[in-house]
């Protein structure tokens, strides 16, 4: 028998070493294939862009947002979910100036709406205001409302949607 | 640095003493049938883990389970190797309680003053059967809904009563989307409470009374 003091280490603080290293082997061959299982929906590639018909130019009134809707179908999980989108779309008498908004408020997404006695667009969860053009009147958006890409061909009325 | 935080946290919550208690205690001198307990453990740990994973993306309705469950293993990454280890884990699980119990009965190791870790090791071989049936009727593939149909059935022939229990197990009188959601919840919910709180009274009654030794041939 060997007095303890001829080893570098105890047979305790080496076994005690093996479990910790074994342990954290273990915990990264499940740690790192986690990270990726928790991530994967998010690392989904999204779809392309394309000219989306949103309906006859002859709907449109001069000067008041008219609210058009398309639906996007989106892969979601196992499934093809049809996500609705609004879109208000403001011209002139001409239909010279083509101005297709997004209902997504740029504060924090939820859903616009046209307020035809006030002529604005009002969010109903931090009141925020817009103008008819999409700029922010009051409350706390960042910026105005987001815009399509806009175009009327053949009497329809086209936006540049991601599909 | 290291020592000086740990000195800190000994000197409030003398955390020392519960490691001496559970990791340093005197055992005698045993052989590999006495690791089936902490095996089971592992794996009960393991199958917690997996499962909380797995309910990230299961969904517990007729429509859903069995896609859900096709997404989880061809779609999300890594999917297959948690469903994997969730489905054999629970398969091995059975297994090694099941064989923990009889090291034990052989033993003799159920005796006085281990009555009642023996008691309760009973619960969790039975919480253990019932985590196995439970989850058996998750993936709502042809398999799992004659298994439950059986199963239940079984429940039907307890004399006057089994047709109401019956019912109540499948939460009518078909196996329907009710069926499929109470069996998620004692899955998920009850069965994981019962059997991580008689671990917890299982483990003090193993610390308090220390383990038995093997016993010899002529006891």
């Amino acid at each position: 028998m060997s007095k303890k003091s001829d080893y570098m280490i105890s047979r305790r603080q080496f076994v005690g070493g093996v479990i910790g290293v074994l342990g954290a082997v273990m915990t990264a061959l499940v740690g790192i294939p986690v990270i990726g299982y928790l991530i994967s929906p998010a690392a989904r590639k999204r779809g392309g862009f394309q000219w989306t018909p949103l309906g006859p130019a002859s709907a449109l009134q001069p000067g008041v947002p008219t609210p058009f809707s398309f639906s996007q179908l989106r892969e979601v999980g196992w499934k093809r979910t049809k996500i609705n989108h609004t879109v208000y779309v403001v011209s002139d008498e001409s239909q010279n100036s083509l101005v297709a908004l997004s209902d997504v408020c740029t504060h924090l997404s939820c859903k616009v709406r046209w307020i035809a006695d006030k002529g604005t667009f009002f969010c109903p969860c931090h009141s925020g205001v817009f103008d008819k053009d999409g700029n922010v009147v009051s409350g706390p958006p960042p910026r105005p409302l987001n815009r399509y890409e806009a175009k009327i061909e053949n009497g329809q009325i086209m936006i540049w949607a991601e599909v | 640095m290291a020592t000086r935080v740990l000195n800190w946290l000994e000197e409030r919550a003398g955390l020392s003493a519960i490691y001496k208690a559970v990791l340093d205690r005197k055992v005698p001198k045993v052989n590999w049938w006495y690791t089936l307990g902490s095996a089971s453990l592992f794996l009960a740990l393991m199958q917690a883990v997996t499962g909380i994973f797995l309910s990230m993306y299961y969904v517990p309705t007729p429509e859903e389970a069995y896609n859900s469950i096709q997404y989880i293993m061809n779609d999300v990454a890594f999917g297959w190797l948690i469903r994997g280890i969730h489905h054999w884990g629970a398969t091995l699980m059975v297994i090694t309680v099941f064989v923990h119990m009889l090291r034990v009965f052989f033993y003799g190791a159920y005796k006085y003053p281990r009555e009642l870790t023996w008691l309760t090791g009973v619960i969790l071989l039975l919480v253990t059967l019932g985590f196995g049936f439970t989850g058996y009727l998750l993936p709502w593939n042809q398999r799992s809904y004659w298994a439950t149909a059986v199963g239940t059935s079984i429940v039907s022939t307890v004399p006057l009563v089994g047709d109401f229990l019956m019912r109540v197990v499948r939460g009518g009188e078909d196996i329907s989307f009710l069926t499929l959601s109470r069996f998620f919840g004692v899955h998920i919910w009850v069965l994981p409470a019962v059997l991580f709180s008689v671990i917890g009274i299982h483990l003090y009654l193993i610390i308090r009374n220390g383990i038995s030794y093997v016993p010899r041939r002529d006891e």
